[in-house]
């Protein structure tokens, strides 16, 4: 949250040189809420200079982003009684008649060229007293980063728990024309769908979209040459590597925690096997070895082992091996079909596809006691993301036979839809937290 | 009669030899990535020959072009999540694998897919899976292995869009493609 300095300017440039076009943006729909979420009224900012205003609405990102979590009832703004920008302001009759229980009240005035400065103050209406507030200098280009931020603080403050606002997506699109071409592209945008950018377009299919630990690279599988390789790209850049490109299948990355290697899979050798590649060294290492299909690799978050899917046993499940190697034990008994899982941010659980009746949907399994449970209630669920603070899952899904982006808090309370207009989005990856400056 | 035979096969010459001249002609139909050597040599053979078609009806063009040879079935359908080729389609995959060991030159790609049911990266094993068997039946079969690459695209590349039962069992297939 700084001014644009030169380096900034000039990765800009770069980003734009890179012919990264900005793409129509998702739009959050929820579907099903809770009950008991906290009321809260975020109050539409002041804006105390002459000139022109900034270009986006702070407050509704703010209200927007917790009403997203399922966590929080946002006043309409319709409703409010008054409208303060400071805390001194504030009549906390207004918003007790209303039964709000927290307030957000701000101001914009301008700050340096063509900057801003956001000022403020989160208070509990019952005891009429400022929980927390902030004064934070941004630009044009950073504001929605920035409401972002301020959500963050304001959901860490009321739920204890850190905010994910402030993270992206990566997420894979693709258009079929009339003559059957598909065009098919690896975008990134704000959590919220806005800022979708694309960073890589084919013809031919991109897959598995994985972000590193740090946020800056996205591992995926591209068939541009013809045959399946694996890509490592700098998402500011567009810079990319080419780390795996063997005979055969080169598919599933999954970065270790300490963003040195990855776990993929290849059949060079007759089969798909995973395998885990050191990306300094290229050292390649294999993990399993056995004449099912081994694949969909990935990392607990403490990097000892390795979930994947294997049909050794007849159909699709999950099995664990040590990171280092070892004897894979079987993980997923319910069910005749399950695969892809992914470890929540905490280690405890597994969210992973499972096939109910003819249906595929996203289950959730508790590593402690063994119990799968079932989120979603689609038919051809897949591709299940963590949030990196663990409290939702992002996942794609199909409503009338076009590929859309979903989200279910862990519980499996909160439901919600990103929309897109055009072609199949699948294939979402969370980013992990974003590295404060 | 006689005059129609002469014009279809002047046609499918035509059309061979415009499809020779791309050299890439089968893939391109379906949007496949081109394995550099392998659609062009046949195109431009293929032509050749076409055009030497005599009257009286007589098939006298590449074998591959001919809709009675159990060759012209480039496609094999699969049933859920399996990857066994269907005892049906034996007599086909017997046919290439003939062809490819009497013709040296010529190579093939098998071509995997699956339905849209499941995890991607599941579906591009089972896409494998699919393409090795039906390379396995060849290669018993007399092929020669070097003359067949395989390459699988899970369910990434349908042939016809859909989420139903009739959709997808036309995606759960192999693509022969010279």
């Amino acid at each position: 949250m700084k001014n644009p300095n030169p380096m900034t300017l000039l990765l800009l440039g770069l980003l734009l040189w890179a012919g990264q076009a900005l793409s129509e943006p998702l739009t959050f729909t929820i579907t099903q809420g809770v009950e008991g979420a906290l009321p809260i009224a975020v109050v539409p900012f002041g804006w105390s200079g002459g000139g022109e205003r900034p270009p986006y609405g702070v407050a509704s990102i703010i209200g927007a982003d917790l009403a997203r979590s399922g966590r929080f009832k946002v006043l309409d703004e319709a409703d409010m009684l008054s409208r303060p920008h400071t805390a001194t302001d504030v009549d906390v009759l207004d918003w007790k008649a209303l039964g709000m229980e927290n307030l957000v009240v701000g101001e914009i005035r301008p700050h340096g060229q063509g900057g801003y400065m956001i000022r403020f103050q989160l208070m509990d209406v019952l005891r009429g007293e400022q929980l927390t507030g902030y004064s934070v200098p941004t630009t044009a280009r950073d504001l929605r980063a920035t409401a972002h931020r301020i959500a963050d603080i304001i959901y860490q403050t009321l739920t204890g728990e850190r905010g994910a606002f402030d993270t992206r997506i990566a997420y894979i699109t693709s258009v079929r024309d009339a003559q059957g071409k598909d065009s098919v592209s690896l975008q990134v945008a704000d959590a919220d769908g806005y800022n979708a950018q694309t960073i890589v377009s084919s013809a031919d299919p991109l897959m598995s979209p994985a972000w590193s630990p740090d946020g800056r690279r996205l591992a995926y599988v591209s068939f541009e040459r013809g045959r399946p390789a694996i890509y490592v790209q700098e998402v500011l850049t567009g810079r990319r590597e080419k780390v795996s490109a063997y005979e055969g299948i080169n598919g599933a990355p999954a970065w270790s925690p300490d963003g040195r290697s990855l776990a993929l899979t290849l059949s060079k050798d007759g089969n798909p096997d995973i395998y885990v590649l050191e990306l300094a060294g290229r050292r390649l290492r294999p993990l399993t070895r056995h004449y099912a299909i081994d694949t969909e690799p990935a990392w607990s978050p403490d990097g000892r082992s390795i979930v994947f899917t294997s049909d050794r046993g007849g159909g699709p499940q999950i099995y664990q091996v040590p990171a280092a190697g070892g004897e894979a034990r079987r993980l997923t008994f319910e069910g005749s079909y399950n695969s892809r899982a992914t470890f929540s941010p905490d280690g405890r659980s597994l969210a992973l596809v499972t096939r109910v009746g003819k249906d595929y949907r996203i289950g959730l399994l508790d590593l402690q006691d063994r119990v799968l449970g079932v989120l979603t209630d689609g038919s051809l669920d897949e591709s299940p993301s963590f949030a990196p603070n663990g409290s939702m899952i992002i996942y794609a899904t199909k409503t009338d036979g076009q590929g859309e982006l979903a989200a279910v808090s862990v519980d499996g309370r909160v439901h919600q839809r990103l929309g897109q207009r055009v072609g199949d989005v699948r294939e979402p990856d969370w980013s992990p937290f974003t590295e404060q400056d | 009669m006689k005059k129609t035979l002469v014009m279809s096969v002047l046609l499918m010459a035509v059309a061979l030899l415009v499809s020779g001249c791309g050299g890439k002609a089968t893939k391109d139909d379906v949007g496949a990535p081109v394995v550099e050597g392998t659609g062009a040599e046949y195109g431009e053979s293929g032509g050749a020959q076409t055009a030497g078609a005599r009257e009286g009806g007589a098939w006298s063009g590449s074998q591959l072009d001919d809709p009675n040879s159990p060759l012209s079935t480039r496609t094999l359908y699969f049933d859920f999540d399996q990857s066994v080729v269907r005892s049906e389609y034996r007599d086909i995959v017997l046919a290439h694998a003939e062809y490819l060991a009497a013709n040296p030159d010529v190579s093939v790609t098998l071509e995997g897919h699956t339905d849209e049911q499941g995890s991607r990266e599941y579906n591009i094993a089972l896409g494998e899976r699919r393409a090795r068997a039906v390379e396995d039946m060849m290669t018993a079969h007399g092929a020669p292995a070097f003359q067949i690459s395989t390459i699988s695209y899970g369910e990434e590349r349908p042939a016809v869009l859909g989420s139903d039962e009739g959709a997808w069992s036309r995606n759960r297939r192999v693509e022969i493609v010279y």
